[in-house]
């Protein structure tokens, strides 16, 4: 059976870590950081469960910021 | 299969709206303007309108947004947006001309501008964002604001005996014979979005095509005005906002006519 393969890019400069996509993803993928922040003091989004993401780019829609790059590959 | 091998091979499934700047948005996070942002970006890229779009920026939070959207833009005096796009689109008929305002802007101050250029059947789009309060300047009371809710010129809530009524300029634009496409939308979830996208298309169609003016409302949060978490004002906008302000089509009137 074919299998949907999905990775997420965060261009963690431009994230405000509003944590919309991380309540927006179906499978949990993402989460905030806990300790490291960016340039300007936010917690970012970043992958947690890479291997579940199957590219559905409902973070990337919910995203404010426009901060969420999508890719997906499929596999027979 | 690894991260690199998915983003090597992969194809992108969505990435930020070309039409989009890369300089950070000052929005606060959560807020809603950033979404609408990034649909009108690609409605109009979509549209193949990139050189012949025409935007009106209101005062408001979304004063800078033609820093935003790489587009051709004219910032207008408080409230006066739908006047500066009817006199641009006179002047310009071919050209997709919209304004992107708020609720302070629209339905406030600039309630007599918005009402006629509607009712001058303009050809233009209004954009209008509903998150009930005035962000930019610190979460004062708006006409739109719900009763009962609080608000920093009305810490006790809104009452009716002291501060009126919540205005429906979206119902009060649908009674009017300019209007052809007039919608209320919001942006919370995925659905939502896509809707909105869609509603946004058609309103940009419907000028294109001269059916008339059209009003995009969306429905919005304000997490800082309304001193919540982005996630908790998605949560009050559905249980408060919606149950005042119905989302859904007003009024289409472009299908039949002409």
């Amino acid at each position: 059976m074919a299998k949907m393969y999905g990775a997420t890019v965060v261009n963690v400069e431009r994230c405000k870590g509003c944590n919309l996509c991380v309540v927006a993803c179906p499978l949990h993928v993402l989460a905030l950081t806990t300790k490291e922040v960016n340039r300007k003091g936010y917690n970012y989004a970043h992958e947690v469960l890479a291997d579940t993401c199957t590219g559905c780019a409902s973070c990337a829609t919910v995203c404010p910021d426009g901060c969420i790059t999508v890719y997906r590959l499929k596999s027979e | 299969m690894t991260r690199e091998e998915i983003i090597e091979k992969g194809q992108v499934v969505y990435k930020k709206p070309t039409l989009l700047n890369d300089v950070p948005m000052h929005y606060c996070p959560g807020c809603s303007h950033g979404v609408v942002h990034k649909l009108v970006a690609d409605v109009i890229e979509e549209m193949g309108m990139t050189e012949k779009a025409i935007a009106i920026s209101p005062v408001g939070c979304a004063v800078f947004a033609y820093k935003y959207i790489d587009v051709d833009w004219q910032e207008a005096a408080h409230g006066r947006a739908p006047a500066l796009a009817s006199a641009v689109k006179r002047l310009w008929p071919d050209r997709l001309v919209f304004t992107y305002q708020g609720d302070g802007d629209l339905a406030c101050i600039g309630t007599a501008e918005t009402i006629h250029a509607l009712n001058r059947a303009e050809n233009i789009t209004i954009i209008f964002i509903n998150n009930a309060i005035y962000g930019m300047t610190g979460g004062q009371m708006a006409p739109t604001t719900l009763l009962g809710m609080k608000t920093a010129t009305c810490p006790y809530g809104r009452e009716v005996s002291l501060h009126g009524y919540p205005l429906h300029i979206t119902e009060l634009a649908a009674q009017l014979d300019g209007t052809c496409y007039v919608t209320r939308q919001a942006v919370h979830t995925v659905a939502a979005i896509n809707r909105t996208k869609k509603a946004i298309r058609k309103a940009f169609e419907y000028s294109m095509q001269g059916k008339g003016s059209n009003l995009v409302e969306v429905v919005s949060t304000c997490n800082s005005g309304w001193k919540m978490s982005p996630e908790k004002a998605n949560k009050w906008m559905e249980e408060n906002m919606f149950a005042y302000y119905h989302l859904g089509d007003l009024k289409d009137n472009g299908i039949d006519s002409k």
